[in-house]
């Protein structure tokens, strides 16, 4: 897997995001409280909403278009909501972001480096 | 360690209930066991009705099904029914022998019809209404015999005797009062009731008493006799005639019993380690015998369940609509009046609508709506709520539309719209998406409509009509609850005001803090319950707290307006509408330079750029060169002016000048609600100073003050406030006004809400009656806004801040 360094962890906030130019489109890169990263589509499946401005609590953005609500961990919406944004591989070494571009085609392929919250 | 044992005694609405809000609260708590003497999961029993009438199936109406009480690991003992409580050695005791031991008990055994003790009334063909199996029983009658009877003409009987005709059955109601449904109608409502189910071909004796049913010979009833001697002929005899609370189990464990089973404001019987809700329980000599009730009772008594104790109960307003389709019938409250009590009526009997309010004190206590219950969801919640009614008095029998309100096409009756027409404008929503999700997911409160449908979850400008719909569509089981008796969102049992009073009593300067404090059930609340809570320590605690951008909605973290395709609209401040051939001449320049697609004028006198991509924004902010309009946050909007007296021949005071400077005032001030003003320099009012949270017109002898106006979603007009002299006094007065509501507003509430619920008396006291705490007010505000940056400015200047703004660009990886 080609992974991309992208950011310092600590260039995210932390209950945030930052965008990420994909060069298919808009990548939200998010920063939980335990300083775990996901990253997403900056696409909301319900009207296409940019997720990145969304607020961000648990493991969960909340659209800021119409407050949808989407597991950062799946990319699916929260019932009664259904959809799902494509999700991409991330992982966190030495305090550093790192991201591979293309979309992950299973469900689990979430990697997180736990011990490096720079 | 070992869980402790919980067994629940009767597996209805409200036992069932009780361990929802359990599971939400401690989900580990207890290994739970669960009897019931049915052979069903729980349903919901109000559905019975639909399901007579042939409008649902017995599918549909299930709560609860046996996978979700797999999934929480109950131990589920259907069709067994528990005979003794050996309460000695903790345990109860089934029919069929049975027994499981427990720490805690809930009894939730509901109630059975009460059978008239005439002869005849054990004979084959005669029944209540109650369960699956009665109901069941009614069609399977209806298929093989003709005539029905139905003894007693309430709620429950009318339902019964509808849905029976509807099934082809020749049906009679027999009734011993003067009229229908006396316990929830007057009586000319309920004769209008009568003629209207007669025209459906019900018939109706009353009042009539009766005295026998008579065996055709093989054991089935074959008519009903009354007390005059006469005779109708009855295959079928349903007895509507009352419920009984259903504690005969409890009492024979030497529980304290007095018409229901006793229970105290925390739900627990006389044995503390046995709860009693629902039905079957007397709270303070009441046994309730609608679902609302039984909701809130779950509520506390889950809350004492999970070892919090700090719930109480403190009994239930009822409202009860009929659920006969076609029939509009709402009544709630105390509805007949009496001693102390006002009646406004309106009586139209050609036309079929009668109403009736009753009010006491100025307090709307009670209504019955007949044929129009167009109001009822609104008239419930001014009687929940308590609203001093003397001001709109005149206007109060013509309902909410009267007191005024736009938008929804100037729709706001639900009952009147059809079901293709749109209810939430943002998300497109029509009131029969909402109606279906609402029967087909057994929906009760507004908030479970808006996770299924959406309607209300955007601007909420709709939630009204939603919760008209849904009063119009369950009926008394609707679950609608004033904002002040709400809890926060889903992270929290504690209302705003427990949670605004905590932050101030404990000096909790962080949300961190304040989620700890407040025991909140998730590690970092929602996007409902954060910016709430970061506004509340903002305000309480300025210069101490610090604001957290995080928690804030994206438009005051972008201190623009997002727009539908994610690109946002800026709108710079022009102090009190006022502007110069510089500020349109650089306004024009980077419009062009970015390339702008739309420049609008706004409402609020100003300018609004539309279209502008979040990258761009400091850009802008930079070449703009003027202040930040705050046009997108809950904080001071505009003052809005009119021309006055410096140009104006009309004009008697300054307004433009006044406004400018309160403008000045209140720049960056942070609010529950967005907040506008509007100056007029005279009585003709141009500025439209009666729709703002302050409204201040200038006269010959000074300025008057007008607060809690609104002109959104539901036009109302300020309340006179108070007349003063001088400008600095308008300061003074307006500010010292504006800090109170920044003080006391829950989040979101905007100044009229606010007002309505705290009383324009109190508002009065606190800033015009007492000069030390306006002063003092007045000083809180200036002191928090000396601590307030212009956003943007501070944007142009700090790097650090600017990352917000930023993309990473892949290329350069
Ligand atoms: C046809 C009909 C229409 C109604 N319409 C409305 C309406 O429109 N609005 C409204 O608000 N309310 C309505 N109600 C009333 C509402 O259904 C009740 O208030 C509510 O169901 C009461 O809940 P509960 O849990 O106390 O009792 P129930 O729901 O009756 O549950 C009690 C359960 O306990 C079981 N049980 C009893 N004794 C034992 C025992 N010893 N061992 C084991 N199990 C036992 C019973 O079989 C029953 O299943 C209606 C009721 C009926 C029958
Ligand atoms: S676009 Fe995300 S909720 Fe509508």
């Amino acid at each position: 897997m080609n992974w991309l360094n992208i950011c310092a962890l600590t260039d995210i906030p932390q209950l945030g995001a930052r965008i990420v130019e994909g060069p298919k489109g808009d990548i939200a890169i998010f920063r939980t409280s335990s300083d775990e990263v996901f990253a997403l589509d900056d696409r909301c499946p319900h009207k296409h909403g940019p997720l990145s401005q969304g607020i961000v609590f648990g493991k969960t953005v909340a659209c800021p278009l119409h407050n949808w609500q989407i597991a950062l961990d799946s990319g699916e919406a929260i019932a009664p909501d259904v959809g799902c944004a494509h999700k991409y591989p991330v992982k966190i070494e030495e305090g550093r972001v790192f991201l591979v571009l293309q979309k992950s085609t299973h469900r689990d392929t979430r990697i997180i480096a736990s011990t490096t919250a720079a | 360690m070992k869980k402790l044992k919980l067994v629940l005694i009767g597996n209805g609405m409200a036992g069932v209930r009780t361990l929802e809000e359990l599971f939400k609260l401690a989900p580990d708590l207890y290994d739970v066991t669960v009897f019931g003497a049915e052979p069903h999961p729980n349903y919901n029993r109000i559905l019975l009705s639909p399901v007579l009438a042939g409008e649902q199936t017995f599918e549909e109406i299930v709560l609860n099904n046996l996978a979700w009480y797999a999934e929480h690991n109950i131990e589920l003992h259907l069709h067994r029914k528990v005979v003794e409580i050996d309460r000695g050695n903790r345990r109860v005791i089934a029919e069929d022998g049975t027994v499981a031991e427990y720490d805690r008990l809930i009894i939730a055994t509901g109630s059975t019809p009460f059978i008239l003790p005439i002869p005849g009334k054990d004979l084959q063909g005669v029944i209540g209404y109650r369960d699956i199996a009665d109901t069941q029983a009614m069609i399977d009658t209806a298929t093989t015999h003709r005539h029905a009877v139905v003894i007693g003409g309430g709620l429950l009987g009318l339902e019964a005797a509808n849905g029976l005709k509807l099934r082809g059955m020749d049906v009679t109601v027999v009734h011993i009062g003067d009229w229908l449904m006396e316990r929830q109608l007057d009586k000319t409502a309920g004769k209008l009731l009568q003629t209207a189910l007669e025209s459906r071909g019900l018939k109706f004796l009353l009042p009539k008493q009766t005295a026998e049913l008579l065996d055709d010979g093989n054991g089935r009833v074959r008519a009903v006799r009354f007390a005059e001697g006469d005779e109708v002929p009855a295959d079928l005899v349903v007895m509507a005639a009352g419920i009984r609370p259903n504690y005969a189990l409890a009492e024979s464990a030497g529980l304290a019993c007095n018409r229901g089973l006793t229970v105290d404001d925390t739900m627990r019987t006389s044995d503390p380690n046995i709860f009693s809700i629902g039905e079957c329980a007397a709270h303070r000599g009441i046994a309730y015998g609608l679902v609302a009730p039984l909701f809130e009772q779950a509520k506390v008594c889950a809350n004492h369940l999970a070892m919090q104790g700090t719930a109480e109960y403190h009994g239930s307003v009822t409202s009860t609509k009929l659920k006969v389709t076609g029939i509009d019938l709402f009544s709630a409250g105390d509805f007949m009046g009496g001693d102390g009590c006002e009646e406004i009526t309106l009586s139209d009997p050609i036309g079929g609508i009668y109403k009736k309010l009753v009010i006491r004190d100025d307090i709307l206590v009670g209504a019955c709506l007949y044929g129009d219950t167009a109001d009822g969801g609104w008239y419930f919640r001014q009687i929940r709520e308590n609203h001093n009614v003397s001001e709109i008095r005149d206007l109060l029998m013509f309902g909410e539309h009267a007191i005024g309100d736009a938008g929804h096409q100037g729709q706001d009756k639900a009952m009147l719209m059809s079901d293709e027409m749109e209810v939430c404008g943002c998300n497109g929503v029509c009131k029969g998406t909402i109606v279906k999700a609402i029967t087909e997911n057994n929906l009760l409160s507004v908030d479970e409509v808006k996770k299924h449908t959406k309607a209300a979850s955007s601007c909420g400008s709709c939630t009204g009509l939603v919760e008209q719909i849904l009063i119009n569509t369950v009926g008394g089981a609707a679950d609608v609850k004033p904002k002040s008796e709400k809890p926060v969102c889903n992270c929290t049992d504690h209302t705003h005001g427990v949670v605004r009073q905590a932050i101030r009593e404990q000096h909790l300067i962080t949300i961190p803090q304040a989620i700890a404090a407040l025991g909140w059930k998730t590690p970092n609340g929602c996007a409902t319950c954060r910016p709430a809570l970061n506004y509340y320590l903002i305000s309480t605690w300025p210069g101490e707290a610090k604001d957290d951008p995080q928690s804030r909605f994206i438009n005051e973290r972008a201190h623009a307006n997002i727009q539908k395709d994610g690109t946002y609209s800026v709108i710079p401040r022009m102090w009190g509408g006022v502007t110069n051939a510089a500020e349109l001449r650089r306004i024009a320049d980077v419009a062009d330079k970015y390339n702008v697609p739309m420049v609008k004028v706004t409402g609020g006198q100003r300018i609004d750029l539309l279209g502008i991509k979040k990258q761009d924004l400091p850009g802008v902010w930079k070449d703009l060169d003027m202040p930040c309009g705050h046009a997108y946050g809950k904080s001071i909007r505009t003052v809005k002016t009119c021309v006055g007296s410096e140009f104006c021949r009309f004009g008697t005071q300054n307004s433009t000048q006044m406004g400018i400077d309160l403008e000045h005032a209140m720049f960056g001030m942070w609010s529950p609600h967005k907040v506008k003003f509007a100056v007029s320099g005279c009585p003709r009012n141009c500025a439209e100073s009666g729709i703002k949270d302050v409204g201040i017109i200038g006269v010959d002898s000074g300025w008057e003050l007008y607060v809690g106006g609104n002109g959104g979603i539901k036009t109302e007009a300020g309340e006179f406030f108070t007349k003063v002299k001088t400008a600095e006094e308008v300061m003074e007065y307006s500010l010292a006004f504006i800090e109170l509501y920044r003080q006391e507003a829950f989040y979101l509430e905007r100044t009229v809400h606010y007002m309505h619920r705290v009383g324009l008396e109190h508002i009065k006291k606190a800033v015009l009656d007492d000069e030390e705490r306006r002063r003092a007010l007045y000083q809180q505000l200036l002191f928090a806004l000396s601590l307030e940056q212009d956003p943007w400015k501070e944007r142009i200047e700090q790097t650090a801040l600017k990352k917000e703004f930023e993309r990473i660009p892949v290329a350069a990886l």
